[in-house]
């Protein structure tokens, strides 16, 4: 049977699985039902996992080794003239093997030989198959059988299934934080290599950057320059025009919101305040692209300065504007949690709502507030699609928001599209941006979440 | 303590404690059916046929009810009978709360508080209010004591404020307990000092009226204690309101006593005749304990 068949049959034989675990606990405790331990459901779950567990652990390592066991079959039965072959080669040869198999254009014809190794693959395989349907059912059948035997009135199966449950959540929980640290250690390996060609110190304090290497060894020209302090101060001065915009608004509309607004108006103003953060990044770069950047450049030219027509002031407004939300959802928050007793207690001295907000509300959630910036500047560092399609490429080292910048992002994006061997050090470059950007928005988090975090302490 | 007084006063120059305005010749009592009586000869306050509602549902029905200078009124009542709705009353804090509404007429001498004209700030600086949880703002002591005068531009110079602050403190009875640790955090004060720092920050704006929304509920018996006593001495320069749980604390601390039973004022009288005395049964019950 094929994968997807077996999933669904081991489904039904959970979902009896469950029911033969209820059924055998009712009928254990007979008119004593009141004696069970647990629930009856609890013992229906019980079976059920036992059923389904297993088997699944099963399969998935029968996947995950199936392929290179037969595979290695293969090889080991092909001809002697076949094993002296290249890695590369024989992975060739494989290729065709299960294009054949599957039916799909093959590059070539195949040998008598090949026929022969063909077919051996076919057998494998279908053997193969066949065990693990037969080994798949009797696992399964066997933990239903197993667990449906220890049913007694006084097995404890609450406990067990809120224990096996504990554990599938902890497995669960671990995958995303190894995913992440798996993540960040390929970064940090491609990083490495591309460190032991180019020296970090050039990296991190070189002033100019152009990454074009030679593809061929006999290519004149370009040998490659990594300075990266353009790409972060272009990346700095978008962010900083970003914050200009979103920290003021975002932050008068959250005060706006909490204070002063009725709430039925609050009740629609927030969401809709929140669909900014839900709009495609690539819908705000042609707009900041095709609509903003050209209305800079043409009121610019009536005033005599010079606008290149992809400027970083182009792509930091429509971050800022994409970046709203975070800031107002966060401060509203906040200000919202600054407890009522401290407004009333402003407000029996006979302060003003506007002095209560400036001198005792702000200050007091002015920690979350700084938080909730950080989280909105690390967001607007990590953004791309703005950038790519609004700032340009050029890294250009200036502090003029009306010249073309290019950011960290943008870069690595550039860096990665086009046809240049993987191990290049443009290439390579792209890993060693990616690992500065994910360390300094890290950082960031992590004195925003700290900052917040400590806030909240503070009233509880 | 006169020209600070006199400060705040900013509205009406004719009100101060000092001078009140003529009485009135005679004494109208309201149309009440509160036993007892609610008038005083020399009202620093009146209420007449105050109903509170919140959305539909009524929380005060008709309370008339005078306010005495230089004493302390007590009101007591089983929860939920509308005392704090009555005294957020009192400093218009109810508008804070989007249902409330608020009909009748209250007077602080002689000035509908309710009128179009009046401004809520200068109400509120000069009838100061006490809650039952200390809110101390976080900031330092100090600043907590300055937040008023500050806001109502009370002192010119430092040394001014300093002094405002400092007698404050003084008359809470917390100056010699903080003095070294003006600075410090208000929110780092033990409970009771909290609590007496929220009142020395509402003397140092200057009130007539000091309302108290069961100051010590939150406090322990020693710290009630001090508070009580505190609460004797400021009736010297205010008047005071205190809304109270205990019975015995009614009993020590004010000269009136009004009983509140499911939004209507039942009885008001002298604290000792309503204590030994008590003209309606509900109030007896009150008293002996028979619910509440
Ligand atoms: N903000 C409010 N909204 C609606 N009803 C309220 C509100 N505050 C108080 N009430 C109601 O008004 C009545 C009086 O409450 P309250 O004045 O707090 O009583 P007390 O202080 O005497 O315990 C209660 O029934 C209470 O449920
Ligand atoms: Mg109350």
């Amino acid at each position: 049977m094929s994968t997807p068949l077996l999933i669904a049959v081991l489904l039904l034989l959970t979902a009896a699985a469950f029911e033969f675990g209820r059924r055998r606990a009712l009928q254990v405790a007979g008119s004593e039902f009141r004696t069970l331990h647990s629930l009856p459901r609890y013992y229906g779950s019980f079976t059920a996992l036992w059923c389904a567990l297993p088997a699944l652990v099963l399969l998935g390592a029968w996947l995950a080794f199936e392929d290179k066991i037969i595979t290695n079959l293969v090889i080991t039965d092909l001809p002697a003239s076949y094993q002296s072959l290249s890695e590369p080669e024989l992975n060739l040869i494989i290729n065709d093997l299960r294009n054949h198999l599957s039916g799909n254009v093959v590059s070539r014809e195949l040998s008598p030989d090949m026929q022969v190794a063909a077919a051996h693959y076919g057998n494998l395989r279908a053997t193969s198959e066949a065990a693990l349907t037969v080994l798949f059912l009797s696992v399964a059948m066997l933990g239903m059988g197993l667990a449906w035997r220890k049913i007694a009135p006084d097995f404890w199966a609450r406990n067990r299934v809120e224990a096996i449950v504990k554990v599938l959540l902890i497995i669960c929980s671990t995958l995303a934080i190894f995913i992440t640290i798996g993540i960040v250690l390929s970064v940090l390996f491609e990083s490495i290599r591309f460190f032991q060609t180019v020296s970090i110190f050039d990296f991190l304090f070189g002033l100019e950057w152009s990454p074009q290497t030679a593809i061929r060894e006999d290519q004149v020209g370009s040998s490659g320059a990594f300075g990266a302090v353009p790409l972060f101060a272009g990346t700095l001065l978008i962010s900083v025009i970003a914050m200009l915009v979103a920290a003021p608004i975002g932050l008068t509309s959250a005060i706006y919101l909490s204070e002063y607004s009725h709430p039925r108006f609050r009740a629609t103003a927030k969401p809709l305040l929140e669909i900014l953060a839900g709009i495609p990044t690539v819908v705000y770069g042609f707009f900041a692209a095709l609509t903003v950047a050209p209305l800079i450049r043409d009121v610019g030219n009536n005033f005599g300065l010079e606008v290149s027509s992809e400027s970083a002031l182009a792509a930091g407004l429509v971050m800022g504007i994409m970046i709203i939300p975070f800031v107002s959802s966060i401060s509203d928050d906040v200000i919202n949690a600054v407890p009522q007793s401290l407004r009333d207690g402003s407000l029996a001295l006979g302060s003003t709502q506007s002095e209560m907000i400036r001198k005792v509300v702000l200050p007091a959630a002015l920690p979350g507030i700084v938080g909730g910036m950080l989280l909105a500047i690390s967001r607007a560092i990590g953004e791309t699609m703005i950038v790519v399609m609004a700032a340009g490429l050029a890294a250009n080292l200036t502090a003029n928001p009306l010249e073309a910048v290019t950011t960290v992002t943008v870069q690595i994006v550039t860096l990665l599209v086009g046809d240049q061997e993987f191990d290049s050090p443009k290439t390579l470059a792209a890993f060693a941006l990616g690992l500065m950007l994910f360390l300094v928005t890290l950082a960031l988090n992590v004195i925003a979440l700290y900052v917040v975090r400590k806030y909240r302490e503070q009233y509880e | 303590m006169l020209n600070q007084k006199q400060a705040v006063l900013l509205e009406s120059p004719a009100q101060t404690n000092d001078v009140p305005p003529p009485a009135p010749a005679k004494i109208q009592e309201p149309d009440t059916k509160t036993v007892g009586r609610v008038t005083v000869d020399k009202p620093i306050m009146t209420t007449r046929n105050v109903d509170v509602y919140y959305g539909e549902k009524q929380a005060i029905i008709d309370v008339s009810i005078d306010i005495a200078y230089n004493e302390v009124l007590s009101m007591i009542g089983p929860s939920g009978c509308g005392k704090s709705t009555f005294l957020r009353c009192l400093n218009r804090m109810n508008d804070t709360i989007e249902s409330a509404r608020v009909t009748g007429k209250i007077e602080l001498e002689g000035h509908d508080i309710y009128d179009k004209k009046t401004d809520v700030v200068t109400l509120r600086a000069r009838v100061g209010m006490v809650f039952q949880k200390p809110n101390p703002f976080p900031k330092s002591v100090y600043e907590n004591v300055a937040y008023g005068p500050r806001i109502h531009g009370l002192a010119r110079k430092q040394a001014e404020l300093d002094e405002i602050v400092q007698t404050s403190l003084q008359r809470a009875g917390l100056w010699e307990e903080v003095k070294d640790r003006l600075s410090e955090p208000g929110t780092g004060l033990s409970g009771g000092q909290q609590q007496r720092l929220c009142i020395a920050r509402s003397i140092a704006v200057n009130p007539d009226i000091i309302l108290m929304d069961e100051p010590c509920s939150a406090l322990d018996p020693i710290a009630t204690a001090r508070i009580e006593e505190l609460i004797d001495e400021l009736r010297q320069n205010y008047s005071i309101v205190i809304v109270t749980h205990s019975m015995q604390q009614a009993a020590r601390v004010s000269q009136r006593t009004a009983y509140f039973h499911l939004g209507d004022l039942i009885e008001v009288g002298e604290t000792s005749t309503i204590f030994t005395n008590p003209q309606e049964k509900l109030t007896e019950d009150y008293l002996t304990g028979r619910f509440g």
